[in-house]
């Protein structure tokens, strides 16, 4: 595989740009599908877009190629307006959900057609598309047509069609949504080397939780068409604002409590008759007698033998419990805090799970994170 | 169906089927397609093998009849004339049917529907109900004439009907719809995102139609133009209400010969000659485009 190609040089690295959406919101009719959204990503930064199905992800990245007007806000590039502009002016790479290659054209035709377009002379041409195809190793394809390459391949067909202009911006809609679980896995590497190798600024639309945290240096959720929160996969993970955010990205416990006492660094928490102790979060602090909800991750909860002890301990009995290779995972019925999720390592588990199989849990008081409700949820 | 005798198997010998019920039924079905080949060999085949015969024997056995295509003004101009308004009225339909298919294909769902029934009611009125009304609409003091009149457009009135121009106005009229339906299919076939993707690499929308839509529904294009063509070679009724009787195509032509001058010979001659031009304009198009799109097969 040729490294050094047009698209990778090391000074390549400069060659992104940044991105700023200013208050967009998009309405249609009586229906707001984006509401007042701004976010800035920078040069040669990977943003995902995350959010559910009727989120306004999609809406957000079709504005930011030209197809979809917004209503409000506008959308810059390097500071300059373009919201007026037709997506054929922007110059941005795209990757449409299920490739949209174009059928009656061979590979290289397909990846020559940005280039042939801007009227670029044929050996320039034939160079970069040669260049490209070797980018996302389908060097000896070139002839071929879309239908006789695997869904994988097509992929890369339509990643390398969208890289060879050298575009201020690569967009991706769902790029890998229609592939199987394993090549998913594999392609997610692959575009995430690819994003390394050309220094691009990538914007990624996903639905995808797994795939948005592997690829991202920074996730924005989204819900019904709203920004919830933005920041790098491990801030969202492990600090989430609202219980949306908690619930989406990855799986979360969420316990209801009232707060009792306040301290410097942290509160305690009255869930019917079991007390937590909860280190402080990023946001607002609670008053005492406020309601609170904490989320808890369910590797985050250890088994406790007959001699642990943890800060925040609580029993129950195993309701459901699955097998899943790496580990097990528990559904835990507890008296006080309704039904606990556990991630228990199958590994030399302490314990063999069966439904009614007495059980005690533990976490430390740094395990979990208040959140907040979500706006307006019934 | 009971013809096919298996209805009638017994649940317990159907642990012991019988060998011989296959083709028992088979039999069968074949047997329900008898009537149709029956009416269309002896009422379709044999006859145009007469046709076939007779050009080769009426006045007198030999190639007479053919000899004419070569040495008679008159056949010769009958087949200009035919060629020249079958192409003419083939490319304005075309022309015609792409706009439209074009139309129909970007539109909503719901004006879909609407825009496919404005296109294929006309189907379902008589050809020769919508030729008198074309007469009744170009004739010298027609709706279009007295109306260009009115408006001081012209002096007197244009000969629109009873010439060519009258006859490839009522074929177009007459072959829009068939021209729209292949075309309309393969449009339909193309996935709009291809398109957006055209537009999102830097073309305009006009490269992204030119390079991209154009050629993908190509095919539609061409299985229209041959569709057209065809039905156009053999048009009888339009042409010989909206010629006159003055410009002469193929058909009305052999019916001339035929019916008129008890010329058999030269009748069937021409239309031997229509059939052989149709198969071969299908033989030679069979091997750009796939028929079955063409007559409606599956995909």
């Amino acid at each position: 595989m040729s490294e050094a190609t047009a698209l990778s040089r090391p000074e390549a690295r400069s060659a992104g740009h940044a991105l700023e959406l200013r208050g967009l919101s998009k309405r249609y009719g009586s229906f707001t599908a984006v509401e007042n959204v701004s976010l800035r990503v920078e040069s040669g930064e990977f943003l995902t877009l995350l959010g559910p199905s009727g989120s306004g992800k999609t809406t957000i990245l079709m504005m930011i190629a030209g197809f979809t007007t917004p209503s409000e806000g506008g959308i810059l590039l390097d500071g300059q307006d373009i919201t007026g502009l037709p997506p054929e002016k922007r110059d941005f790479g795209m990757v449409f959900q299920g490739y949209a290659l174009f059928p009656h054209m061979s590979v290289a035709e397909n990846v020559a057609f940005p280039l042939r377009v801007r009227a670029m002379g044929k050996a320039e041409r034939e160079a970069k598309v040669r260049a490209a195809l070797d980018l996302v190793q389908l060097d000896r394809f070139a002839e071929r047509k879309p239908s006789q390459l695997s869904g994988g391949q097509q992929q890369r067909v339509a990643l390398a069609r969208a890289l060879v202009f050298d575009p201020a911006l690569l967009l991706l809609d769902e790029p890998l949504s229609a592939l199987d679980k394993k090549l998913r896995a594999e392609l997610q590497e692959e575009l995430k080397a690819l994003h390394r190798r050309v220094g691009r600024t990538f914007v990624n639309v996903t639905h995808d939780q797994e795939e948005a945290l592997s690829l991202s240096d920074h996730i924005a959720i989204l819900n019904h068409g709203k920004l919830v929160q933005m920041g790098g996969p491990t801030a969202l993970y492990e600090a989430p604002r609202t219980r949306f955010v908690a619930d989406f990205l990855g799986k979360s416990n969420f316990l209801q409590g009232t707060v009792r006492e306040l301290a410097p660094g942290g509160m305690a928490l009255q869930a019917g008759g079991t007390r937590l102790v909860q280190a402080a979060g990023a946001g607002p602090r609670p008053a005492i007698g406020a309601p609170a909800l904490l989320s808890l991750r369910p590797e985050k909860i250890a088994l406790l033998g007959e001699s642990d002890a943890a800060e925040n301990m609580v029993s129950g009995e195993i309701a459901a419990w699955a097998y899943l290779g790496a580990g097990f995972s528990l559904a835990v019925r507890t008296a006080d805090l309704g039904e606990i999720r556990v991630a228990l390592p199958a590994w030399k588990a302490p314990i063999a799970p069966a439904e009614g199989l007495p059980v005690r849990l533990g976490w430390s008081a740094d395990a979990a994170v208040p959140v907040l409700e979500d706006e307006g949820a019934a | 169906m009971s013809m096919s005798g298996s209805a009638a198997a017994p649940a317990l010998s159907a642990a012991t089927p019988a060998p011989s019920l296959p083709r028992f039924r088979n039999a069968g079905w074949w047997g329900l397609i008898l009537p149709a080949f029956l009416l269309m060999t002896v009422f379709y085949l044999a006859p145009i093998l007469q046709v076939l015969l007779i050009s080769f024997t009426e006045p007198r056995p030999g190639l007479d009849n053919y000899e004419r295509l070569f040495t008679s003004m008159g056949v010769q101009n009958v087949i200009e004339t035919t060629l020249r308004i079958c192409i003419i009225t083939t490319a304005v339909s075309l022309a015609l049917g792409y706009a439209l298919s074009y139309v129909v294909a970007l539109a909503s769902p719901r004006a879909q529907r609407w825009w496919l029934l404005a296109v294929l009611v006309p189907l379902w009125i008589s050809v020769l109900v919508r030729s008198f009304a074309w007469v009744t609409l170009l004739r010298r003091q027609g709706l279009v004439n007295e109306g260009l009149m009115g408006l001081g457009v012209i002096d007197e009135p244009l000969r629109l009907v009873w010439n060519e121009f009258g006859i490839v106005v009522g074929m177009v009229h007459y072959m829009v719809p068939y021209a729209v339906l292949p075309i309309l299919a393969s449009m339909r076939e193309i996935d709009p995102r291809l398109l957006a993707a055209a537009r999102g690499l830097g073309a305009s929308r006009f490269t992204a139609f030119r390079r991209v839509f154009l050629p993908l529904s190509a095919p539609g294009l061409v299985a229209a133009g041959v569709l057209v063509f065809i039905f156009s070679l053999g048009f009888y009724i339009t042409p010989a209400i909206l010629g006159g009787g003055k410009t002469l195509m193929a058909a009305e032509w052999i019916k001339l010969q035929i019916l008129d001058l008890i010329r058999w010979g030269l009748g069937t001659m021409l239309a031997t000659v229509l059939v052989v031009a149709i198969l071969v304009t299908l033989a030679i198009f069979s091997r750009v485009v796939n028929l079955k799109r063409l007559f409606g097969g599956g995909a």
